[in-house]
C-alpha cells in the first residue's frame, strides 16, 4: 500500500509559484526523503499534504484516502514536525505535550518520558526560555509521542546538534523498523543519504527526480580537486571545469581507473576526490532536464 | 472541549484584569451615587442643560437624579466602552492570533476539524464575555445593596442584558473579520469598537444621521431609551444581531477553507 501519493499537485500563492505537477509515491514503510534547497517547495508540498494550505491543482492521498475529504481522520495517523517550532508562549513543554496529546484524544505520557529522556528534554521549562534546539526538540515529542503511522518532518535536524540528530534518526529508524512511513524534507543530502531508502528532489517548484537514494546519490560523478595543474586532464566525461590560482576543479563522470591514469602523468601537489555536494547533484539534475550531453 | 479550555486558560489573565477594572469602576461610580445626589440636589438639571453634551451621552432624556437615570448614563461609559473593547479584543484575535503567533501550525496538525476549532473558539470568546458580564452584575447588585438604593430588577436586567448582547454583537462581527486576518491586528478591533461609539454620539448629536443606530451596537444599549421605554428598541436590536450572525457565518466560511501561512 501506498502512504502518499500526489497527483500532479500544484500549488499558486496568487501568482506565485509554490509546486508545480508534483507527482511522486511513498510506500508505506519507507522512509523517505524530500531534498531541495530553500524555497523550492518543499514545505509547500507538506503543508498541502497536511490540508493546511489547499491545492490549486492535482490531488494527493495520504493511505489511499483523498486528503481533503478525510483530513482530520488522516491527521490521527500523521506526525507532523514543522521546520520552525512554534508553541503558545507562557506553556511549560510538559502542559504542551498534554496539549498535544489531548487535542489527540489521547494520553501519551509514558512515551512523551521516553522520548524527554532520550532527547534530553526538560519538561518543566517553560516554552520561551527553551533555546531554539530545545524547542526543537518539544516539537519531536509531540510529532513522536502518540506513535503515528506516518511522520512527516519538514526539515527536522536544523538547529539540533550533531548528537541529538543521531539519536533523533535513531528514534526514526525504529519507527520506521517498526512499520511505519517516514516522509521528511531536507537541505542537507548527507542525512537523506545516509538514512533514506527513497528520495526525491525538488527544486523551483518541479520534482526533478524520485528515485531509490543509491540511484541518486551515485549520480556517478565525482568533484576532483587538484592543486599544482593549471589545466584539466584530457578525458571524457569531464564538466563544469572550474580553474582557479591553485589548481584546477572539475566534476568527473566516468571510469576511476582512466582518471588515475590521466593524473598520474600531471604534477599534481595535493588532491581531493569527493563526492559532489547538493548543489552539484542539482547542476546533475538540471543538465539532465536540459538534455545535457556529457554523459553523466 | 480542548480547545475550548485551552483558550480560556490562555486568556484568564486579560479576562480577570478587564473584569476587576470594569467592574471596580463601575462599583466606585455606583458607591459615590449617594454623595453626589445629595451634595448636589440639582444635579439632573444641570447635567440635562450641557447642551450637545448632554445630548451626546443621552443626558437630556435621563433624569440624573433618580439613581437608575445615573446608574445607566455611569453603565452606558464604563461597562458599555469597557465591555466594548474587551469583547473586540476577544473577538479580533480570536482566530488571527493563532497564525500571529505561528501556532496555528500546531493546532490544525492534530485531528481536530477546522470548524471543530472555530466552534470551540466562539464558545470560548462567549464564555468569556458571560463571565465578565456576570461579574460585573455581582458587583453592581452588591454595591446597590451597600448604598441601599431601590433599584427597579427589571430596568437593570433590560440595561445589562442590552449591553451584553452589543458585547456579544462586537465580539461576532470581529470575530468574523479576524478570519480574514494574519497579523491578529488589535487595533482594528479596538478601533471598530470605538468607532461604534462614536457613531452613537453622532446620531444623537445630529438627528439626520439617526440610521446610523442601526449600525452601530451602541444604539440599542442607550440607557435613555430603555428607561423611558422599558424595552430595547427592537429595529436596532435585529439589524445587530443580523450583523452578528453575518459575522459568525463569514468566519466559519473563510477560516474553513483558508491557506494556514
Amino acid at each position: 500500500m501506498n502512504a502518499v501519493v500526489t497527483n500532479n499537485l500544484t500549488k499558486y500563492y496568487g501568482k506565485a509559484r509554490g509546486i508545480v505537477d508534483v507527482s511522486l509515491t511513498v510506500k508505506e514503510g519507507d522512509f523517505f526523503g524530500f531534498i531541495g534547497p530553500n524555497g523550492a517547495g518543499k514545505s509547500t508540498t507538506i503543508r498541502t499534504l497536511l490540508g493546511l494550505i489547499a491545492p490549486t491543482g492535482g490531488s494527493a492521498e495520504i493511505f489511499g484516502k483523498d486528503i481533503r475529504k478525510h483530513r482530520t481522520e488522516l491527521l490521527a495517523d500523521i506526525g507532523y514536525l514543522p521546520s520552525e517550532t512554534m508553541f503558545y508562549s507562557g506553556m511549560r513543554v510538559k502542559d504542551v505535550l498534554r496539549l498535544s496529546a489531548r487535542l489527540r484524544g489521547t494520553d501519551c505520557s509514558e512515551e512523551a518520558g521516553k522520548l524527554c529522556e532520550r532527547l534530553e528534554l526538560d519538561t518543566s521549562r517553560k516554552i520561551e526560555e527553551l533555546s531554539l534546539g530545545n524547542r526543537k526538540k518539544a516539537g519531536i515529542v509531540c510529532a513522536l509521542q502518540h506513535r503515528p503511522k506516518l511522520y512527516i518532518l519538514d526539515e527536522p535536524t536544523s538547529g539540533l546538534d550533531p548528537l541529538m540528530q543521531r539519536e533523533f534518526y535513531c528514534l526514526l529508524k525504529e519507527r520506521n523498523e517498526d512499520g511505519a512511513t517516514v516522509f521528511l524534507s531536507s537541505h542537507v543530502l548527507s542525512e537523506v543519504q545516509r538514512y533514506c531508502k527513497h528520495a526525491a528532489v525538488i527544486r523551483e517548484g518541479r520534482l526533478l527526480a524520485c528515485d531509490s537514494v543509491e540511484k541518486l546519490g551515485h549520480t556517478g560523478a565525482k568533484r576532483v580537486t587538484l592543486r599544482g595543474v593549471a589545466a584539466a586532464p584530457e578525458l571524457e566525461h569531464i564538466r563544469d571545469v572550474k580553474v582557479s590560482a591553485e589548481g584546477v576543479s572539475f566534476l568527473y563522470g566516468g571510469k576511476a581507473d582512466r582518471l588515475i591514469k590521466a593524473l598520474s602523468a600531471l604534477p599534481i601537489t595535493d588532491i581531493t576526490i569527493a563526492e559532489p555536494d547538493l548543489e552539484e547533484i542539482f547542476m546533475h539534475y538540471y543538465a539532465k532536464e536540459d538534455g545535457g550531453n556529457d554523459g553523466i | 472541549m480542548t480547545v475550548f479550555k485551552h483558550e480560556l486558560r490562555q486568556g484568564r489573565s486579560a479576562l480577570i484584569i478587564w473584569t476587576a477594572a470594569i467592574s471596580f469602576m463601575l462599583g466606585i461610580c455606583i458607591v459615590i451615587y449617594p454623595e453626589m445626589s445629595t451634595q448636589m440636589g440639582d444635579i439632573s438639571a444641570m447635567f440635562a442643560d450641557m447642551g450637545s453634551f448632554s445630548q451626546a451621552f443621552g443626558m437630556d432624556r435621563i433624569n440624573f437624579g433618580e439613581f437608575l437615570g445615573f446608574f445607566g448614563v455611569e453603565c452606558g461609559n464604563v461597562l458599555g466602552l469597557g465591555g466594548a473593547f474587551f469583547a473586540a479584543l476577544l473577538g479580533i484575535s480570536a482566530l488571527a492570533k493563532e497564525e500571529k503567533e505561528h501556532t496555528a501550525e500546531f493546532l490544525l496538525t492534530h485531528p481536530v476539524s477546522r470548524t471543530r476549532v472555530i466552534t470551540e473558539k466562539l464558545c470560548a470568546v462567549i464564555a468569556q464575555i458571560v463571565i465578565l458580564n456576570l461579574a460585573v452584575i455581582a458587583v453592581t447588585a452588591l454595591s446597590v445593596l451597600i448604598i441601599g438604593e431601590e433599584a427597579d430588577i427589571k430596568t437593570l436586567a433590560m440595561l445589562f442584558s442590552a449591553f451584553f448582547l452589543m458585547q456579544l454583537e462586537v465580539a461576532a462581527v470581529t470575530f468574523g473579520i479576524s478570519a480574514f486576518l494574519r497579523r491578529g491586528s488589535l487595533g482594528i478591533g479596538l478601533g471598530l469598537a470605538a468607532v461604534f461609539y462614536f457613531m452613537n454620539i453622532v446620531a444623537n448629536l445630529i438627528d439626520e444621521t439617526k440610521f446610523l443606530k442601526y449600525i452601530t451596537p451602541f444604539g440599542y444599549t442607550e440607557s435613555a431609551d430603555i428607561i423611558a421605554d422599558g424595552a430595547l428598541n427592537g429595529g436596532y436590536l435585529a439589524v445587530g444581531m443580523a450583523l452578528a450572525a453575518i459575522g459568525v457565518i463569514l468566519a466559519f466560511w473563510k477560516y474553513g477553507r483558508k491557506d494556514i501561512s
